[in-house]
């Protein structure tokens, strides 16, 4: 019984994990064929960085990636802050539950909502066109907030705020206190948190796909675009580096996690 | 002991605040005040009026996301059982092994599905080789439910499998004593006790489900029109924009009325984030 259980568990996972692996495999086939193994190459990978659009798209992707990653975590850092330090529960709750309609709601309804402010705002300001680098950057911003703040906010409350008191005592102003003493405790929070939200911008695709235009491409988009019609082999390679980049980042979140939590313990034996 | 708040503690979360109203609550209007007025800005209910002859695209959708969401709950539910009852450290390697998949983007995933189950594909050339006759796979529903089940897998075990950990085992020791066979400790006393999470694993994937669009496109070969496939079509041009807020509209309140109705039956389970 126990090893049919544990058969059925490998089976699912493997199965999970097949079509990734066997693109990410194929991306290395020479004959450029996704039946058949044809021999290993770096063909497809030499052809992606020839290929300027490409190129273009990667730098459109950590542009976005990395800068709204960067504001949304500035902005949930001191949201977390203003959140814990809140008195009043119903301002909170409201503030939390409409941070969370991301969240919740499809990405698509999020997307086509975002494109419809964009739009009218254009038809106001007398812009035919608002959309491209900038409002790509409010609507990735805008995802990736609740995911953030998700991740800082515990920290904050996991705090021990006679530490924070302490510090007072001991002639901190509360500013002071602040980035003296549990900014530096919340750290590990804000960082995943940023890592997080880079991920999550990095290979977004359904919102992107409602407020991009056409000269401003992410990767994503890029990816959606030579699919749609034919088989690209290069894509293939482009998927692969991608599929690594994001696993390499969460292991390193979810290890550096584990330091964090593991210094903390030692701290409170000794 | 409360102290004084700083200026800085006191408003730290109006950026947000204000962020959240602009680009989070603000479409949401936006999205209403297109679905009721026509292209030229006057109030209208023909955008409204407009979705009856929408309504088999929301039959087919809602058919698609059911089913698929019961092969996820029937696939998904033994493996949650089994992941909780493995060694603790075990248990946190599955669950970070079951959740990395979701952060690949779900073009990538479902692209990658496609090209196994395509013509040409590995699937197919495997089965050539055992001398059986390709199966044509993309462009039929059955792909279109497959490609929905292997995206979303992953948010029904997530929130079943907190549930099951949460389980005593001595829960079930008390049911064999008391005389309870497998199938009736299955059924009286896991299945009750793991209700919440069954619940919002539901939710998590019939949401995502009933919106897609990339995966009726991709494994559907484009002969299926889901709900996702038409709002986007409608946000392609400019004078469909109101008939794409009037879909998206309801099929938002349906959404919300859903996880309302599913919310009642359940708590907040479920709705840890893992990785």
């Amino acid at each position: 019984m126990k090893l049919l259980s544990r058969s059925y568990m490998w089976i699912v996972f493997a199965l999970l994990y097949a079509p990734i692996l066997v693109l990410v495999i194929f991306s290395f086939n020479d004959g450029g064929s996704l039946s058949s193994f044809t021999g290993i190459s770096f063909r497809w990978y030499v052809e992606l960085f020839h290929d300027s659009v490409a190129l273009q798209s990667l730098k459109n992707s950590l542009f976005l990636a990395l800068s709204s990653s960067a504001i949304a975590t500035v902005i949930a850092t001191f949201a977390a802050l203003g959140l814990d330090r809140m008195r009043n529960r119903y301002v909170k709750g409201t503030i939390m539950g409409a941070t969370n309609i991301p969240m919740m709601n499809p990405d698509i309804v999020t997307g086509v909502s975002m494109m419809l402010l964009f739009v009218a705002l254009g038809g106001i300001l007398g812009l035919s066109d608002l959309l491209g680098r900038w409002t790509m950057l409010i609507a990735h911003v805008t995802f990736t907030l609740p995911y953030v703040l998700l991740s800082v906010l515990p920290r904050f409350q996991q705090f021990d705020s006679t530490l924070r008191e302490a510090a007072m005592d001991l002639g901190c102003t509360p500013t002071a206190s602040f980035f003296k003493v549990e900014l530096p405790a919340i750290i590990p929070g804000i960082v995943s948190g940023f890592v997080m939200g880079f991920t999550l911008s990095l290979d977004d695709f359904v919102i992107s796909h409602f407020v991009s235009s056409p000269d401003f491409q992410t990767l994503p988009l890029y990816i959606y675009n030579q699919t749609a019609h034919n088989v690209k082999y290069s894509m293939y390679a482009l998927c692969a580096l991608i599929i690594v980049t994001i696993l390499v980042l969460l292991l390193a979140v979810n290890f550096a996690g584990s330091i964090g939590r593991g210094k903390r313990r030692r701290e409170v034996t000794k | 002991m409360k102290h004084k708040l700083s200026l800085m503690e006191r408003f730290a979360a109006v950026p947000h605040a204000v962020w959240t109203v602009l680009f989070i609550v603000g479409p949401l209007l936006f999205v209403a005040y297109f679905a009721f007025t026509d292209t030229k800005g006057a109030f209208s209910l023909s955008n409204i009026e407009l979705l009856s002859s929408y309504s088999h695209i929301f039959f087919l959708s809602i058919c698609f996301s059911l089913v698929a969401t019961a092969f996820c709950l029937l696939i998904g539910y033994p493996l949650a059982f089994v992941m909780s009852r493995c060694k603790p450290s075990t248990q946190k390697l599955l669950m970070v092994l079951l959740m990395l998949p979701t952060w690949i983007s779900l073009l990538i995933r479902t692209y990658s599905l496609m090209t196994l189950l395509d013509n040409g594909g590995l699937v197919n050339s495997l089965l050539a080789k055992l001398g059986l006759s390709p199966l044509t796979m993309v462009g039929t529903g059955g792909a279109v439910i497959l490609g929905m089940v292997y995206d979303f897998l992953p948010y029904m075990v997530l929130p079943i499998y907190t549930s099951m950990s949460k389980l005593d085992n001595r829960y079930l020791e008390a049911a064999a004593d008391l005389g309870c066979n497998g199938l009736q400790t299955m059924f009286r006393v896991i299945l009750p006790l793991t209700l919440p999470g069954v619940i919002s694993g539901i939710t998590m994937v019939f949401v995502p489900s009933i919106s897609t669009f990339y995966i009726s496109q991709k494994l559907g070969g484009g002969n299926f029109d889901l709900i996702g496939d038409t709002i986007e079509r409608q946000f392609k041009y400019p004078s469909t924009y109101h008939v794409g807020a009037a879909i998206s509209l309801v099929m938002m309140i349906l959404i919300l009325i859903s996880t309302a109705v599913m919310n009642r039956f359940s708590d907040s389970d479920g709705k840890e984030m893992v990785v």
